[in-house]
């Protein structure tokens, strides 16, 4: 076929004249992702695996009956696209919980929004908010995914990290003991700062801020007039009889912060991808522009379950039953379990307040890790690669959480996730033993 | 319990906040410039905040309407689909994450299907991605490849997202219309046509990439070879880049073909191909898509998309991979639910037409997809006295909602600002509908003439 041939020849020839890149330019410095290598890593080593964020226990069986209730109802329509902002019934759910945890009157269209997972909430906001050469505040350590999220908005990212105190003489250091220096935080405020993104609990330490902490943090917000996203997923996971306070519930937050959480983290159910942002119309308006330009629909059926979730955890509020209750009771004990496995063997645990992360110092554990002449990644990072091909277990290094240029600051510690069935963590136990 | 007797004293805890807070708000007020200035929206978001879907499906809610406006199917996906989702509800790990890139079964399935249609080699894991409907797709594809100082050349009539998409992205939308080449025969989309010297005029050193959308949301229209090798000329000739929205790619009629752009020669290195599982297994509430193409564009959508959500839901992906396996094995067969959907649909679009004909209306009837559309000027509506500035279409639809209680969707809403005057006789129906449905707006299209309003 001559014209074929031409068109080929054509193109082969022409292949060379695409000069400038064809990636557009926000995608500059993202393209690493900590997760896509470690994940590969799990998955090929892995015998135990405490990396990752998720459960390996099912999600609650009246979530999974309501699932099942959705898909086997008479209403095949649930196979359809529903509401773009937000299934009715969920949205319906969530601003009636929130509103009362909140002490508010939450209007279901306006003053929340469905998304695909918090992952997505926090896409949306920082698209929303965030435009070329606005700052945000990110507290280090953090999850991963704000700088790379800041930096595709164009906007510019300002870390201050917690810092960590000696724990009393005896104890085992907590995610309390890592704080915030009030000057330094004060002093990362400028004309420029747009936003500053908070998570508590926090993920990777389990830090639940304290009110002092999060007052400190609001008036900062308030006398420089800037947004707050609080990515607070891990709402329910608060040991020790801790309150999980929301900042946007303190004087003049209300109006400034979006609230970000997971169907995921409450319900044990990451797969199913179910996120929402609950906040002021005047701020979710333009987290639905966002939204209806991006992702427009949420699947339906996932979101059907999560409301009738929610509507059963509203009637059993406080009840010994509610799964608010019982599963932070549950995860406790699994994190008292691993928190004991790692001393042990002396590799010490930062006892996590919230979340189901643990972090540990590893700095003072027998390594038979190779140093790795002319090399600059952290050690936790070589660590942690060396532990899971060659003791099968896999955890995160600490230094994934901070911005390139403070890795080497935190670089002998590694994060466990807990949310573990009983076995699993047995199996890690026997594995660290065997490796003292 | 702790959280008890915090959380739900709600009077004593609301009427301080109220209190505080209105305190607070009367010190704060002369400040109160300086907050809304900085709580404004970013640039890139200026302008895109209108969206008539959002005005349109609350009006057709209302249960009484027949709703022939939005491309939602209200016939029941297969069985097997709906079955495959409880199966894989059922087994734990499948509630929580998967691939980020896409579940490795579906992407398994999904390069088996294609590599089987565009004869070719297709890797699951560096040729695909997998997107929250074929709108996440569209979506990660502008953001990895389109930025400011781009032109994207859109077809009129468009489906309605490609232009806010492009824009948020920075780039300037440059449209082209199809134009009608009236030869006096029963209108066909195929006779809805692009000028080839109009579309190579649209074309120049900024242009990075044109979007096309075959088959065609509205007009149903199934691009020909010919027309194909039109547009793959030129983005061979100016180095462009082609994003084919390819979601009705199974529904195409009697004497038609689908055919894929990027299996042309030249095309398969510069061409990002988006299907979707809601049109294809009539599961639009599913919201998965995917975008396949040569890795060296893929890997750039799959860093966009590890920035915005991540993963896709992990259930509905092996239930969708499962569905594929099954119709995958079955290809060779005219039981195929590929093939099966098209037939049903065909006589559904045939019925449709034929209710609209009675009424005296001239359909443009479509060589694929689920929508048909009609010049509505013939009936003579009076719509002078709508004191609004919306186009005839606009005007129309909702007057159709309120008196017909049947809706549709204007045309001119897929139109950019130059060719709206030219679409606003035309309305869109959707006719991937059940019987009962379609018998409804029977009864009303019969009844049309005898009410005078």
């Amino acid at each position: 076929l001559p014209s074929a041939k031409a068109s080929e020849s054509l193109s082969l020839s022409l292949q060379a004249k695409m000069s400038r890149p064809v990636q557009a330019r926000r995608l500059e410095g993202i393209d690493k992702n900590i997760w896509v290598e470690f994940v590969k890593l799990a998955a090929t080593y892995s015998t135990v695996n405490l990396g990752q964020g998720f459960p390996d226990f099912p999600p609650p069986d009246f979530l999974k009956e309501a699932f099942v209730r959705a898909l086997s109802g008479e209403n095949h329509m649930l196979h359809q696209y529903t509401r773009a902002f937000g299934h009715p019934p969920l949205v319906k759910m969530l601003a009636q919980f929130f509103g009362k945890l909140l002490g508010r009157d939450l209007d279901p269209m306006t003053n929340v929004m469905v998304t695909v997972g918090a992952y997505q909430a926090l896409f949306c906001c920082f698209q929303a908010f965030v435009d070329e050469g606005d700052e945000v505040i990110i507290i280090e350590p953090f999850f991963d995914c704000y700088e790379p999220m800041v930096k595709m908005a164009g906007g510019m990212p300002v870390f201050v990290p917690l810092r960590p105190k000696a724990p009393k003489d005896g104890k085992l250091m907590s995610s309390a003991d890592w704080q915030l220096d009030p000057a330094e935080l004060a002093s990362k405020f400028s004309e420029r700062t747009k936003v500053i993104v908070l998570n508590s609990p926090n993920n990777p330490l389990g830090k639940v801020f304290s009110r002092g902490e999060l007052e400190l943090i609001a008036d900062l917000c308030v006398k420089h007039d800037i947004l707050c996203i609080s990515d607070e997923v891990y709402e329910w996971l608060v040991y020790d009889g801790k309150e999980h306070i929301r900042i946007a519930s303190l004087r003049g937050m209300w109006d400034r912060t979006v609230i970000i959480g997971s169907a995921g983290k409450t319900f044990s159910a990451t797969g199913w991808k179910v996120g929402w942002t609950v906040g002021p119309n005047r701020l979710l308006q333009h987290l639905r522009t966002v939204h209806q330009n991006s992702v427009y629909h949420c699947a339906t059926v996932a979101q059907e379950a999560v409301a009738q979730g929610f509507q059963r955890e509203l009637d059993l509020y406080g009840k010994p039953e509610s799964y608010f209750i019982q599963l932070p009771k549950l995860l406790q004990q699994k994190r008292d379990w691993l928190v004991q496995s790692l001393d042990a063997v002396g590799m010490k645990p930062i006892v996590p307040e919230g979340t189901y992360f643990l972090v540990a110092d590893i700095s003072q554990f027998k390594s038979d890790v190779p140093d790795v002449a002319g090399s600059d990644e952290p050690y936790d990072s070589r660590f942690a690669k060396w532990m899971v091909k060659n003791k099968g277990l896999a955890a995160i290094p600490l230094s994934a959480f901070y911005c390139g240029a403070h890795k080497n600051n935190y670089d002998h510690f590694i994060r466990f996730c807990f949310a573990k069935e009983e076995a699993t963590l047995k199996a890690a136990n026997d594995i660290l033993q065997k490796w003292k | 319990m702790f959280f008890a007797s915090r959380s739900f004293c709600c009077l004593g805890i609301r009427t301080y906040q109220l209190q505080t807070d209105l305190l607070y708000r009367s010190v704060k007020l002369s400040a109160f410039g300086t907050m809304a200035f900085r709580h404004k929206n970013t640039r890139r978001i200026e302008g895109l905040d209108s969206n008539m879907w959002v005005e349109f499906t609350k009006l057709a809610a209302d249960p009484s309407i027949v709703n022939l406006g939005q491309g939602l199917p209200d016939i029941s996906p297969p069985s097997y689909v709906k079955e495959e989702l409880t199966k894989a509800a059922a087994v734990d790990r499948l509630n929580q994450y998967t691939r980020g890139f896409g579940h490795p079964s579906l992407v398994k399935a999904l390069s088996q299907v294609y590599e089987r249609v565009c004869g070719r080699k297709i890797d699951p894991l560096t040729d695909i991605l997998v997107t929250v409907g074929a709108y996440g797709s569209l979506f990660s594809t502008i953001q990895a490849l389109i930025e400011e100082g781009d032109e994207v050349i859109i077809i009129e009539p468009f489906y309605d997202c490609y232009e806010p998409m492009v824009k948020m992205a920075g780039a300037k939308p440059v449209f082209i219309p199809l134009r009608y080449k009236n030869d006096g025969i029963s209108a066909s989309s195929a006779d809805w046509v692009l000028d080839p010297a109009e579309l190579a005029n649209k074309f120049n050193s900024k242009t990075k990439a044109i979007i096309l959308n075959t088959p065609h949301n509205p007009i149903g229209k199934v691009f020909t070879r010919e027309e194909l090798q039109v547009i793959a000329d030129l983005c061979i000739k100016h180095d462009t880049l082609c994003i084919s929205d390819e979601v009705y790619e199974w529904l195409v009629y009697k004497g038609n073909k689908h055919i894929k752009i990027a299996t042309l020669p030249g095309m398969w290195e510069r061409t990002v191909t988006i299907g979707s599982a809601g049109k294809t297994y009539s599961v639009t509430g599913w919201k998965l898509g995917w975008s396949i193409g040569p890795q060296n564009l893929i890997k750039h959508l799959q860093v966009v998309h590890q920035n915005t959500l991540y993963t896709c839901p992990t259930p509905l992906q092996e239930a969708l991979a499962q569905a594929f396996w099954i119709d995958y094995k079955r290809m060779d067969d005219p039981d195929c639910y590929f093939y099966s959907l098209s037939r049903e649909l065909e006589s559904k679009r045939d019925r449709m037409a034929q209710l609209l004909q009675e009424v005296g209306l001239k359909p443009v009837i479509p060589d694929g997809g689920y929508f048909m559309i009609v010049d509505v000027s013939t009936l003579n509506v009076d719509l002078s006295d709508v004191d609004e500035k919306q186009p005839y279409d606009y005007k129309f639809v909702k007057w159709m909602i309120t008196s017909k209680k049947l809706s549709a969707i204007p045309l001119s809403a897929f139109c950019g600002p130059e060719t709206k005057r030219q679409f606003e006789k035309y309305i869109r129906f959707c006719f991937i509908k059940k019987d009962s449905t379609l018998d409804a707006a029977e009864v009303i299209l019969k009844n049309w003439n005898k009410q005078k309003d």
